[in-house]
């Protein structure tokens, strides 16, 4: 009994399941009330899936390891330049602070990143290639030489040897601190995660920025006010470069970013912008305080902690869903706006 | 000659296809520049596949794989609940995965209709049952069968009533070792590496269980193995292929819906079949993961489906993630960059103490 296949298509359904289609169940969000729910959302989309179960796994990364580390290596990197910016500009507890901070952070991360391995006794594998594609083995040659030079510098500025060394090595993590905290939005966007990669050019500016308002917050807690004003200044700028970033991924694609706004992501991600810009308000207003600067440093530095958890959460619900891989990717073929023909040949 | 773990080179605007696009000599790519092997791979028939399941069990007993459920759970014994497939996915533990998918449609079509010889013919006379008959029948039918089930649904034609159709898909999964595999991409170690004959294998002994690999497959295919860390899936059993043997799977397979073979002479094949299906009329055939400038560079191992590729769990475009790993580092090198610009701005434009 051929009769089922040769009929195009021929309006076949899963069987005791009604349509094999699901809807995705999305209402078009009606703006008004606060101006902050005004969020364009996909319409009520129809898809099919096999049962209902997600098509790409998701990913066996850790939490909290690897949003942790996502943090660390904003702040260190963020931190490492300002304090090589400083001593280069005689300011010797921003420096100081600056070189603790990229210190201790990269060593933190080595043990995050370590931690999260599924043979964390195989670390030193990653250093048998270097490979371009894959952003891990970079971040491996980022890593490795910043927190050496950052770690030396650090143990060196407490015991108060080899000035010279130190400035050195400031210098040498000052080079990697940049890479290192923006390397990691890379990290995330290089996966078929569908809200990951849908972001992949603006994540590494929403890591830059929160690094920065990360690093720059954790020395507006430990430096004196009059001190502190680089720091300040820097946090401040890396929150609104955060909060703008954040808000390109949060809205410009489409089914892709409703992740951040649904379910746990969606309170991390509002918590953290509440935190980013009441920080950087308060450092603005307050920061030449010493109560007004710990305070507003503190936010910022939770904020951007926040924020990494919430874009990691964001992604895993992602592959959760089939939808978010069908839909897109039907979308896609759809308008014609790909620069590869079909996979599919009938 | 080297051997490259790293897949093709990065070059900026990626003229000769190494990071997208169609790769004729995969296997040269990766640096077995001298003589190797043709390029071998899979073509799954599904127009044939009866759903037995013996490339599971093969595959299972040639790899020596853990039993695991349907959510991958390992030496956990359950029913999926959903179908006859309890497999439910491909994983760590489970790299051939048989799809099964039961569907009805709704036919407009004439149904011939079969009844007993002479109910057609009019008033010609008593019939033998009595209508007294009929009643207690119906009861009794009514009391141990679903009378009503049974009436509506025959099992010899697969139809339920006059206007309704059941059909049942089933689909053998397996790993596509595609032309641009995003696991070998953006392995850190080189434990995955392009063999030889142009598939894509991990090797044990290098892994160190970072896991990216599992995010960056498109298709969901790779897996970790919870208690060992490592990450395990087809490789199209690589040591059966070095000694000029047949995967496990296509050799078990009893319809020949698992071919194995050259990928050349594989595509021929699918393209010929294709034509045949569709000139018998069964115009809901189509080839998956055959087109050599789809997002991946086409697929080692490729399908010949009835529906679209959703139904059978299979991701409708999929795109190898490193095509737009250009743009990614470029975005990192600017954000890098401003943060200096940034930093050196607040330090600047700060009065010192």
């Amino acid at each position: 009994m051929t009769g089922g296949i040769t009929s195009p298509e021929a309006g076949w359904r899963q069987a005791d399941r009604g349509p094999a289609t699901q809807r995705t169940g999305k209402k078009r969000r009606r703006g008004g009330g606060r101006g902050r729910g005004e969020i364009a959302m996909v319409d009520d989309v129809e898809f099919t899936s096999y049962y209902g179960r997600q098509i790409v796994k998701t990913p066996v990364w850790k939490s909290p390891d690897v949003p942790l580390y996502l943090f660390l290596g904003g702040a260190a990197g963020s931190s490492s330049i300002l304090a090589a910016l400083a001593d280069a500009t005689d300011r010797p507890t921003l420096t100081k602070v600056g070189r603790y901070t990229a210190g201790g952070g990269a060593i933190l991360s080595v043990v995050a990143l370590v931690h999260d391995l599924g043979r964390p006794e195989r670390f030193l594998h990653m250093l048998r290639v270097f490979k371009v594609t894959s952003p891990l083995s970079v971040g491996t040659y980022i890593l490795s030489p910043f927190s050496a030079a950052a770690g030396a510098t650090a143990a060196v500025e407490l015991l108060g040897w080899f000035p010279r060394l130190k400035r050195f090595g400031g210098v040498v993590s000052a080079l990697f601190g940049g890479p290192l905290a923006t390397y990691t939005g890379v990290l995330l966007a290089n996966t078929a995660v569908p809200s990951w990669h849908a972001a992949h050019t603006q994540l590494p500016f929403v890591f830059g920025g929160s690094g920065m308002a990360a690093g720059g917050g954790i020395s507006m807690i430990f430096v004196p006010v009059e001190e502190a004003g680089p720091a300040r200044k820097m946090a401040i700028a890396g929150a609104a470069i955060e909060l703008a970033a954040m808000h390109k991924v949060e809205s410009d694609h489409g089914i892709l970013s409703e992740p951040f706004h649904q379910g746990r992501p969606g309170k991390l991600i509002q918590a953290a912008k509440t935190a980013t810009a009441a920080g950087a308000g308060l450092a603005a207003i307050a920061g030449r305080t010493r109560v007004g600067s710990v305070a507003a440093g503190a936010l910022l530095a939770a904020g951007s902690l926040l924020t990494r958890f919430g874009v990691f959460e964001a992604g895993i619900a992602s592959t959760k869903d089939p939808k978010y891989v069908v839909i897109p990717q039907r979308e896609r073929l759809a308008s014609g706006q790909h620069d590869h023909s079909s996979t599919i040949t009938r | 000659m080297t051997i490259s773990s790293a897949s093709p080179a990065f070059t900026g605007r990626d003229p000769e296809h190494r990071l997208f696009g169609p790769l004729p000599d995969v296997q040269a790519e990766a640096g077995y520049q001298e003589e190797h092997p043709k390029r071998v791979g899979f073509f799954t028939d599904t127009s044939v596949c009866i759903g037995c399941k013996a490339c599971e069990v093969a595959c299972k007993e040639w790899n020596t794989l853990p039993m695991d459920d349907s959510h991958g759970t390992r030496d956990a014994l359950g029913l999926s609940g959903m179908s006859y497939d309890n497999t439910g996915q491909l994983g760590a533990n489970s790299w051939r995965h048989v799809a099964f998918i039961e569907q009805s449609r709704t036919v407009d079509l004439p149904m011939p209709t079969f009844g007993r010889p002479g109910d057609d013919r009019q008033g010609s006379g008593p019939s033998p049952a009595t209508a007294g008959d009929d009643v207690s029948l119906a009861n009794a039918q009514q009391s141990v069968l679903n009378a009503e089930a049974l009436s509506e649904f025959d099992p010899q034609t697969g139809q339920t009533g006059a206007d309704k159709q059941i059909r049942w898909l089933m689909s053998s999964d397996v790993c596509k070792h595609c032309t641009h595999a995003g696991c070998l991409d953006v392995c850190p170690t080189g434990a995955l590496f392009r063999s030889e004959f142009g598939t894509v294998v991990v090797q044990g002994d290098i892994c160190n269980g970072c896991g990216y690999c599992v995010a960056a497959c498109p298709y969901g295919v790779i897996d970790q193995r919870k208690d060992d860390g490592r990450v395990f899936k087809c490789t199209m059993c690589y040591d059966r292929l070095t000694d000029g043997l047949m995967p496990a799977c296509a050799t078990a397979c009893p319809t020949q819906s698992i071919q194995f073979g050259d990928l050349d002479e594989l595509q021929e094949r699918a393209d010929a079949r294709l034509a045949t299906l569709k000139a018998q009329g069964v115009e809901t055939a189509r080839l998956y993961g055959r087109d050599e400038n789809d997002g991946v560079g086409g697929d080692g191992a490729f399908f010949l489906l009835l529906d679209e590729p959703e139904v059978y769990g299979l991701p409708p475009d999929p795109v190898v993630t490193t095509r737009d790993l250009p743009a990614m580092w470029k975005a990192a090198g600017k954000a890098a960059a401003m943060m200096v610009g940034v930093a050196l701005t607040a330090v600047l434009g700060s009065r010192r103490r």
